[in-house]
């Protein structure tokens, strides 16, 4: 939906072809740049991490012994959570997203500090040959949670993945830094506060997770580290530890980074909900506070996770009460996003299939999350597959989501080429219609009693576990059919003009792809972010 | 109705005194849920052919709900949220707060499988036999990694920790049988954690017991004694097994001749075993010990060599009473082996 055919040729020079030598992609400061080495590492954490889901859902065919033994499977759905989680979710719309388009948002030439930005690839590199390289020696067998003391007992390769990671929490720091003070100190003139676009207050708010939470992580892992190879006794009640304050500790991050990897999405979709609706966003400041509010609230609720490890009953109350509050600003956002297509133009394209996607796997996998919040229901539960669908629905249903809508939609921002609206939308819908196929079985399993990470199973939950691996399967397919058009289109995408969708995005001021440092002439912020009041042709031939 | 909605929603059948006011909780919880999803997901999509773009260029106007809106689109669901988790805390405590008249059971969890013992009582493993229309607390322990003792049936679900106890407890309603999985990732042979409660009638329970403790008792006045502890001072055997048990020899190693992720431990002595990399080794007491100091120099073919040294953990006279211990498992003698068995039958379905 070219505004203007005129428009359509990319600039001659831009950040992609300023300079093409490999030295030139290596060293670079440029936050493009380094947003897009990040989408290729991402994609093949992607890739790695969804191949480990096909292979368990293909053992987990038959109940008993399919193809692989007994610790090969546990090896196996370890190495998909730690690549999921660690890899995947945590780095990826900040680290892509965030690193290509923050700057951009807030008319600044690039971020705070270029060269902590180019390290935090690095640092993700050399953590991720840490875990590639535990892998290839076998792999941990512990579960991405490393629950001790089976994981300070196990003969397993459990250091170098511990290492991996601690390293890895390193790289998400320095992006989180990076990002705080880039908003902080090099927004545009005439941009306050309260014209910052609401993915710029979704990574913000990450951000203050990430710089918060993860050194928790480190500490965390290097304790158990620490416990594994040298036999401190610090979680291993053998050797005078105590095994609850492990949990408590990890869970200190692991919940908060459940908000690392959502709000960002939530950003995206507010961003594209806004532009395709065309509308403004309804109660902008409660979407942006309603960022800070899971940013802050989310660290007070760890002990959800413990309503029967032990922990005591007053524990379990005061976190489960503390859970309804932070819910309640992810239900702020589902209105708003639900009340801005109220009185606006929409249109759907392949992102806003993703954003349907996202808002019922959002309600859902929310609502559900809310009923495993519930204390006494989640005593049958805990560690069964209920949990295990509710936590996809909100970690790949959601995120996955918001990440392909902020694909689909930046693509042609990012690279300059437009995809095949068609083969978007069979993507789509067979990546959607997937996804509940591989998923609502597991919510019935998890009811009947089925318990995680169980590599053989009684009988009578074979038919669901098979309906879940043929969802799995739709899901890769529709996983390949994009890459396939997205890296045609790279080659032989049509040109997509500087402002396809009729964005007022201020991201879309630029040329696609952007200026090597962005803008010939800094911008002046002089309106609100998602303004649709005045026609969008106009400001789309501002820049 | 409350029958239609637990098979809608697979629930298992609700055999304990709480299950059913658990699930009323869950009833109306999903269907919540359901209908909020549905609600919002028909929203948009009514907004979405009211609202469709209608022209390339079109405008719209800047819209921003009143303060008492909002407010009140936060009080509804936030009023809905904490009144769930109101009663769900309510139905909780009854579920973890044992009545005073409880029936006592220890439970022991240990990789891989359930260990059952009643005071002054008989112990089972794999087995827990309990009364119907009693209340039965449950003691749970672990004695290395953590466990969780689940009971589908009975909406019962509690972690076994190492180094101290939980407890958890239930009435069972009918007399059957109701499977018993650990819920807690716990190692290689996790998923075969099972065991079983069975819920007898309560007369037949007594007099179950009354059996079994007269067996005990029968037992004790024997010369022989099952006491493991004085035994193990003077036998190398028993306290060979004591080690393998306290170095978690066991998590890699069977003693009844199923592979793991070692060799099994029957019939090990003097088996001729070929080796990774080719040539062949007689398993005798040099090779044993061999490879429990130097487990990676001959590692036996088919096996990972994952098996860390215990040079400088094991002293010479304990690896050699786990050589004893090994020797002493021959596929014959462990037959016979009376005292080895638990003071009743297991009872199998």
């Amino acid at each position: 939906m070219s505004l203007s055919a005129a428009e359509a040729a990319p600039p001659t020079r831009n950040y992609l072809n300023a300079e093409t030598t490999l030295r030139s992609w290596l060293l670079t400061t440029d936050h493009k740049r380094i947003g897009v080495m990040y989408l290729v590492m991402i994609l093949i954490s992607l890739f790695v991490g969804g191949m480990f889901a096909l292979l368990l859902r293909f053992e987990l065919l038959t109940p008993g012994p399919t193809y692989i033994d007994a610790i090969t499977y546990n090896r196996f759905f370890t190495l998909h959570g730690i690549i999921m989680v660690w890899f995947f979710l945590i780095p990826s719309i900040p680290s892509v997203f965030g690193n290509f388009f923050l700057p951009i948002m807030l008319g600044a030439r690039d971020v705070a500090f270029p060269r902590l930005n180019l390290a935090s690839v690095y640092i993700y590199v050399i953590g991720a040959a840490f875990t590639l390289g535990a892998m290839i020696h076998g792999g941990a067998d512990t579960g991405w949670t490393f629950y001790t003391p089976y994981s300070s007992t196990t003969a397993t390769t459990v250091t170098p993945v511990l290492l991996g990671i601690f390293i890895l929490g390193f790289s998400t720091i320095l992006t989180g830094i990076n990002f705080i003070v880039t908003v902080h100190t090099m927004r545009g003139p005439g941009q306050t506060w309260m014209r910052l676009p609401l993915f710029v207050w979704a990574i913000y708010g990450t951000s203050i997770i990430q710089v918060l939470a993860t050194p928790v992580l480190g500490l965390t892992l290097l304790l158990l580290f620490v416990e594994h190879a040298f036999n401190f006794g610090l979680f291993d009640p053998a050797r005078g530890g105590d095994p609850l304050l492990f949990q408590h500790l990890f869970w200190f991050y692991s919940h908060p980074a459940v908000y690392i990897m959502i709000l960002p999405g939530m950003g995206v979709i507010s961003e594209t909900v806004s532009c395709f609706a065309r509308k403004n966003i309804l109660s902008y400041k409660a979407v942006a506070y309603s960022s800070l509010g899971i940013a802050f609230v989310g660290f007070f609720t760890w002990g959800h996770h413990m309503f029967v490890s032990g922990q005591s009953n007053f524990d379990s109350g005061a976190f489960g009460v503390l859970s309804m509050f932070v819910a309640i600003f992810t239900s702020i956002k589902v209105f708003t996003w639900v009340g801005t297509m109220y009185g606006g133009a929409i249109t759907f394209k392949t992102p806003f299939a993703y954003i349907c996607g996202f808002l019922f796997f959002l309600v859902f996998g929310g609502m559900t999350g809310i009923a495993v919040a519930t204390i006494s229901l989640d005593v049958h539960w805990h560690d069964t597959y209920f949990v295990v669908a509710h936590f996809h629905f909100i970690m790949v249903g959601a995120a996955l989501m918001a990440f392909l809508a902020g694909l689909h939609y930046w693509f042609p921002k990012m690279f300059g080429r437009s995809y095949p609206e068609g083969w978007g939308l069979v993507a789509a819908s067979l990546i959607i219609l997937g996804f509940n196929a591989t998923f609502i079985p597991q919510f019935l399993l998890g009811n009947m009693g089925m318990p995680r990470r169980y590599y053989n199973y009684p009988e009578k939950f074979q038919t669901l576990h098979v309906a879940s691996s043929a969802g799995a399967t739709l899901l890769f397919f529709g996983f390949l059919i994009i890459f396939i058009y997205l890296v045609l289109a790279l080659k032989y995408g049509q040109p997509a003009g500087d402002n396809p969708w009729g964005s007022r995005g201020f991201e879309w001021n630029t040329s696609s792809p952007p200026l090597p440092h962005n803008f010939e002439k800094a911008p002046v912020f002089d309106r609100e972010p998602h303004d649709y009041t005045t026609p969008v042709l106009e400001v789309s031939h501002a820049s | 109705m409350n029958e239609f909605l637990r098979r809608v929603l697979f629930l298992p059948e609700q055999a304990s005194s709480l299950a059913r006011q658990v699930d009323q909780l869950h009833y109306f919880v999903i269907i919540t849920t359901l209908v909020m999803s549905t609600a919002v997901g028909l929203t948009a999509l009514f907004f979405f052919v009211r609202f469709r773009r209608r022209s390339a260029t079109q405008t719209t106007r800047h819209l921003q709900p009143p303060v008492w809106v909002e407010a009140l689109f936060i009080a509804v669901p936030l009023g809905f949220f904490l009144a769930w988790v109101y009663r769900g805390y309510h139905d909780f405590l009854l579920l973890t707060t044992p009545p005073s008249n409880s029936m006592d059971v220890y439970v022991m969890a240990k990789q891989w499988m359930w260990k059952f013992s009643y005071p002054d009582g008989p112990n089972s493993a794999g087995v827990l036999r309990v009364p119907a229309n009693r209340p039965v607390r449950l003691l749970l322990t672990s004695r290395d990694v953590i466990h969780s003792f689940f009971v589908p049936a009975f909406r019962i679900k509690r972690d076994a920790l190492p180094g101290r106890y939980t407890e958890t407890w239930f009435e069972a309603l009918e007399p059957g049988h109701y499977p018993v999985y650990c819920a807690e990732f716990c190692g290689t042979n996790h998923s075969n954690m099972l065991a079983e409660v069975v819920v007898m009638r309560p007369e037949e329970f007594d007099s179950w017991l009354v059996e079994q403790r007269r067996g005990r008792v029968a037992q004790q006045d024997g010369s022989q004694t099952p006491d493991e502890d004085l035994s193990a001072l003077t036998n190398p055997v028993r306290q060979g097994e004591q080690l393998a048990v306290r170095y978690g020899c066991f998590k890699c190693h069977t003693v009844d001749g199923s592979p793991h992720i070692g060799p099994t431990w029957l019939d090990l002595y003097l088996r001729r075993e070929a080796l990774e990399g080719g040539g062949t080794v007689i398993a005798d007491e040099t090779y044993m010990t061999e490879s429990m100091m130097d487990p990676l120099a001959k590692v036996v073919r088919g096996f990972n060599p994952v098996m860390p040294s215990f040079k400088g953990r094991l002293s010479g006279p304990e690896a050699a009473a786990i050589v004893e211990f090994i020797k002493s498992l021959r596929s014959e003698p462990l037959e016979q082996a009376r005292s080895r068995r638990p003071v009743y039958e297991p009872i199998r379905r």
